[in-house]
């Protein structure tokens, strides 16, 4: 039955991370910008909080909980309204957690789940997108061939969140024949491989916190049960559809952070005489800001309460990842439009949340709920 | 918890409002566009029928006929079904006879003697309108300026004043045993407070209909202008208290109206952009043009791009609308949530069907399709019940805190 209630559950997870990005996160992201860099113990305050651990069955030492894909996205969404860099970052283990929790063979989960529930932050990820400018996930030009019992891969990656760092990478690459999303496998690829050469850091216009990488795979050799999922292979396109849902989400924090920020200085900024908020050419815009976070959040909760009733979810995540590409940047854009000048001043983080929603549209897959 | 999947009878409910539209209004659509002003008695009949037997169409909706779908989503309901109809056409959906805005305004102001004595012919006997008469020819938005007056005369109300815009006016006073209900001021010193609805019945002495716009669209719909000229009607007629209270009462009766119709007018619009939408998908895959939804944006066509556009911009507007409308269900207060989802429906449908005609070329400009009508018909959504900057300023007025002295 048609419902737009969270759940109990829900709301106190939704008060407790919002609480937790407003007062440790937020005071954290222009520095985390400026320097490049995320402090550890922040990470490891994080960390702490069970996000990743959550859903890991107790057997391997998590909580048990039920994975949802809508709590996921209230969760995305609260992070993001911290910042986007900060909650990338903290989340990347899932990229390679998640799809081993729910593709995974018994044998797979038994090896890598335990460490992501031990009490230190688990630097992990998953490598998707390709330096290329049409990049598409269903025609990747990484590969994976058999060789004897394994595979060899090669290839090349980039947006690789945490790659220097990480324990594991989850590598995805063509492997079947089949076209779109049936052809993808995804790899286990272990950081001292001698095929994976992991190189500098990126330089990006935004997201300037999250470390990411490129990677280069070349003749790089795994076993047989390296493969996710052995011979099932893994849903691809569910895992797609539930990055997107992610990703959107914690674009969706990043549109209310600025939407707030830019109402509340209307309010106090004063021109001749009243406060611009006062003036229709400014509350307009943040009357439509208002109504495009709504809008972005609602198709984003549609998409993920099918995945949480073991729908597919391919359009409908497809299609709000794309409206929000272009409604957050709109929305962030509006707020340094209202803040004029002083918007394009880094004292503001208006800038910054501009530079960082322009990532919606040219990444993909860096984030799972 | 959060779920947006329709209940199995709600979806078997939504097939019969379907077969009516495509069986009963499409066939009817582009007739009663190109003949403005006639009346298509036999979908009349067969729609009153419907509605007694409180099975479909607005009436049955607004008489609490959804609650047979689900007692709990009344509102949800009703916007549901009313995109249904109105995927049908719109201009026949606004036609069908039924107590209309007239009822609602009852609905809202209206004592319980007043709401049984004015809407049980709703239920019986032959096709009547019930239609509700607010803007003036110097009155539009700004709906509290009204200066159509009445005055006390013994034991009547005699009113005076000229209204326009009146959807359904015609056929609620010359054509059925309806009524329209008239926005008037009986103390134009107290402002909005002294705002009050009366109703006229069909057939009151003093009142006449003295225009049908012609209209761009919505033809099907009659648009009246309407006179009152020393109209008497029993202090009886007078919706809820005649007493003039700055708080609460008169002129918020017409708000407590817009809160409860906006998110029905926005399902109207969604059901004209949906019937755009599902013609041109029909019509892409005819020309085995397909939309590869999941493919990097970078790959698409610049017509799957539209497509896909025009399809979340759809589905973002239907979901602001079930909230709004859920939200009614719910007891919870809609006011932003009825004027966000009013404002986004009528901008993205008129937009939706611009594009649809654009897409199709000459043939979505030829009066052979239905395409051109459609964009037609969507652009009254975006004017009607608040126009969309209205309804943006009711938006920004609550989330800034402001009251109309604020910002205006």
């Amino acid at each position: 039955m048609v419902d737009f209630q969270l759940s109990e559950e829900q709301q106190m997870i939704r008060d407790t991370i919002g609480a937790f990005a407003r007062d440790e996160i937020r005071p954290a992201a222009r520095l985390a910008d400026e320097g490049a860099k995320i402090p550890s113990e922040l990470t490891e305050k994080i960390w702490q909080l069970g996000l990743v651990r959550g859903p890991i069955p107790e057997t391997y030492g998590g909580d048990g909980g039920e994975r949802s894909a809508v709590t996921g996205a209230v969760v995305a969404e609260e992070l993001g309204y911290g910042d986007l860099s900060i909650g990338l970052h903290s989340l990347a283990p899932r990229l390679f957690a998640y799809p081993i929790l729910e593709m995974g063979t018994v044998e797979q989960k038994a090896t890598y789940l335990k460490r992501f529930t031990t009490p230190t932050f688990a630097p992990a990820t998953a490598a998707l997108m390709e330096p290329r400018w049409d990049f598409d996930p269903t025609e990747l030009a990484t590969a994976a061939r058999r060789e004897g019992s394994g595979f060899v891969l090669d290839g090349r990656k980039c947006v690789v969140p945490l790659a220097a760092e990480a324990e594991a990478i989850l590598v995805y690459a063509k492997n079947r024949a089949g076209s779109g999303f049936e052809g993808v496998d995804a790899f286990v690829v272990a950081p001292d491989n001698p095929g994976l050469k992991i190189n500098d850091r990126e330089q990006n216009m935004g997201l300037k916190g999250l470390a990411t990488y490129e990677i280069a795979l070349d003749q790089c050799r795994v076993s047989a049960d390296a493969r996710l999922g052995a011979d099932r292979g893994v849903d691809f396109s569910r895992l797609m559809s539930e990055a997107r849902v992610a990703f959107a989400a914690m674009a969706v924090g990043v549109m209310r952070a600025a939407f707030d920020y830019a109402r509340d200085y209307a309010k106090e900024r004063k021109a001749f005489g009243v406060p611009i908020a006062t003036k229709q050419a400014i509350a307009f815009m943040l009357a439509d800001m208002a109504i495009e976070i709504d809008s972005a959040r609602l198709l984003i909760w549609e998409a993920a309460a099918r995945l949480d009733n073991g729908h597919d979810a391919l359009k409908e995540s497809y299609l709000a990842k794309n409206y929000v590409a272009a409604s957050a940047l709109k929305v962030t854009d509006n707020a340094v439009q209202v803040l004029g000048g002083h918007g394009y001043i880094r004292e503001h983080p208006v800038e910054m949340w501009l530079r960082n929603a322009r990532a919606m549209s040219a990444l993909d897959g860096v984030a799972t709920v | 918890m959060i779920d947006f999947e329709l209940e199995p009878q709600v979806v078997s409910r939504l097939q019969m409002y379907h077969a009516v539209a495509e069986n009963m209004m499409r066939p009817i659509s582009r007739e009663y566009d190109e003949r403005e002003h006639e009346d298509p008695w036999q979908f009349f009949e067969t729609m009153w029928q419907a509605q007694s037997l409180n099975d479909v169409g607005p009436a049955a909706q607004s008489a609490g006929g959804g609650q047979q779908a689900g007692p709990k989503l009344r509102n949800l309901n009703t916007v549901i079904t009313t995109e249904e109809l109105c995927w049908g056409d719109v201009g026949l959906f606004l036609a069908t006879p039924n107590s209309g805005l007239g009822g609602a305004a009852v609905m809202a102001a209206g004592t319980p003697e007043q709401k049984a004595r004015f809407l049980k012919r709703f239920g019986e006997g032959k096709p009547k309108w019930g239609a509700m008469a607010i803007t003036e020819p110097a009155c539009g938005s700004d709906s509290a300026a009204v200066t159509t007056s009445a005055t006390r005369d013994g034991d009547d109300w005699v009113i005076n004043g000229t209204k326009i815009f009146c959807t359904a006016g015609h056929r609620a006073i010359d054509k059925s045993e309806g009524f329209v209900v008239v926005w008037a001021t009986v103390d134009k010193s107290a402002g909005r407070a002294g705002i009050k609805p009366f109703v006229v019945e069909h057939g009151t002495p003093g009142m006449q209909v003295t225009r049908l716009e012609q209209k761009l669209g919505i033809r099907a719909s009659d648009t009246a202008a309407i006179i009152f000229d020393n109209c008497r009607v029993p202090a009886s007629n007078l919706l809820g208290s005649a007493e003039v209270k700055q708080e609460g009462g008169g002129f918020k009766d017409v708000m407590a109206t817009f809160d409860a119709t906006r998110p029905i007018v926005a399902a109207m619009a969604i059901g004209v952009g949906r019937a755009a939408l599902d013609f041109v998908r029909d019509f892409l895959k005819e020309q085995n043009v397909s939309v590869r939804y999941g493919l990097s944006p970078r790959r698409l066509s610049v017509v799957e791009r539209d497509f896909m556009e025009m399809e979340v911009q759809l589905q973002a507007a239907r979901l602001l609308t079930w909230r709004a409308a859920w939200m009614m269900d719910m007891g919870q207060r809609n006011n932003l949530e009825a004027s966000m989802a009013k404002a986004k429906a009528g901008l993205v449908v008129t937009q939706i069907t611009q594009k649809a005609v654009e897409l199709l070329g000459p043939l979505g400009y030829s009066r052979k399709l239905l395409l051109e009508k459609w964009m037609r018909d969507a652009k009254i959504n975006d004017i009607f019940e608040g126009t969309q900057q209205i309804n943006m300023l009711i938006v920004a007025r609550r989330i800034l805190g402001y009251g109309n002295k604020e910002l205006n």
